[in-house]
C-alpha cells in the first residue's frame, strides 16, 4: 500500500512537471514555428512581387494561406514586421497574422480585418492595446505602401461580427471610408472577450520594387 | 517508481548512473517538446483572435 501511494505521487509529481513545460512551451516554443514560417513566407512575397508584370494592372488573386501583405507598426519598433496570411482558420494564424477573407483589401474601400495572436505563435498582435490615437500602422502591397491612422479601440465579445463589416456596427450600410480594423484576444491568455482596434487610410505612397532589386 | 528505474540503470558508478539519468530525462524532454506538444498545442488552442458566429 504504502509503495502504491509513493508511486502515484510520483506521477503527480511527473505530471505536474511536464504541464509546467507544456505551459513554457505554448507561451515561447510556439514562436519559432512562426518565426519560420514568417521567413519563408517573406521570401515567396519577395520573389513574387519583384517578377515584372506585364502591364500596370494586376489581377493577381491571392490563395488562402499564402502572404499578401506587410503590415509593419512604428510604434512597436523597426523591427516589428509580420507577412499578412490570406485567411482566418487556426492554421493561418500560427503562421502569423490573417487577413479575413472577404472582407476589403488593403487601400480599398471597406473594412481591411486583420486577426493576430495575442499571445503564443510569435503573438504578432501582443501589444496592440498599446496603440493610440493617430499611431500609424503601415501596410506594404506590391505597388503601394497604405497608412493607416488609428482612430480607436473596443473590446466586444468574440461573437461581435458587426465590427468586421465594412462600416463596422452597421452591417449592410455601404461604406465611404477606407478602413483597417485589428482583432486580437482580450484578455491576454483568455479567448473570453476580443480587443479590436479601428483605423482609417491616411495616405498611400507608390512603392518601387519592380525590376528584381536582389 | 523513479526508484526502480535507478535500480536498474544498466551502470555501477552512481556517477554514470546520474549521467544516463540525466540524459534520459533530457530526451523525454525533447520528444515531448518537438513531438507531442505540436502535436496537442493545436487541439487545445486557448489564444484565438478571431470574431465569428461561434465564438
Amino acid at each position: 500500500m504504502r509503495g502504491f501511494i509513493k508511486a502515484l505521487g510520483e506521477i503527480f509529481i511527473t505530471f505536474g512537471l511536464v504541464v509546467l513545460l507544456f505551459v513554457t512551451y505554448t507561451l515561447w516554443g510556439t514562436g519559432r514555428y512562426t518565426q519560420a514560417q514568417q521567413t519563408s513566407l517573406a521570401e515567396q512575397l519577395d520573389a513574387r512581387w519583384s517578377e515584372p508584370t506585364a502591364a500596370d494592372v494586376t489581377r493577381e488573386k491571392v490563395k488562402l494561406g499564402d502572404g499578401m501583405a506587410l503590415i509593419r507598426i512604428p510604434r512597436f519598433g523597426a523591427k516589428y514586421r509580420f507577412v499578412i496570411v490570406e485567411g482566418t482558420t487556426p492554421a493561418d494564424l500560427r503562421r502569423g497574422p490573417g487577413h479575413y477573407a472577404g472582407t476589403a483589401m488593403p487601400g480599398q474601400i471597406g473594412n481591411f480585418v486583420v486577426s493576430g495572436h495575442r499571445t503564443t505563435y510569435s503573438a504578432p498582435f501582443n501589444k496592440v492595446d498599446r496603440l493610440k490615437d493617430g499611431d500609424e500602422i503601415l501596410i506594404d502591397t506590391r505597388r503601394t505602401q497604405y497608412v493607416y491612422r488609428v482612430t480607436g479601440s473596443q473590446i466586444v465579445a468574440p461573437t461581435r461580427v458587426e465590427v468586421t463589416a465594412p462600416v463596422p456596427f452597421r452591417p449592410g450600410r455601404k461604406p465611404k471610408k477606407r478602413l483597417i480594423t485589428l482583432t486580437t484576444c482580450h484578455p491576454k491568455y483568455s479567448a473570453a472577450q476580443r480587443l479590436i482596434i479601428f483605423g482609417e487610410l491616411d495616405r498611400q505612397l507608390p512603392r518601387v520594387n519592380d525590376g528584381g532589386q536582389k | 517508481m523513479y526508484l526502480w528505474i535507478w535500480r536498474h540503470l544498466p551502470a555501477k558508478s552512481p556517477l554514470a548512473k546520474s549521467a544516463i539519468a540525466l540524459a534520459l530525462a533530457l530526451a523525454l524532454t525533447a520528444l515531448l517538446w518537438y513531438v507531442v506538444f505540436p502535436w496537442v498545442e493545436p487541439q487545445i488552442q486557448f489564444d484565438q483572435g478571431t470574431i465569428d458566429e461561434d465564438g
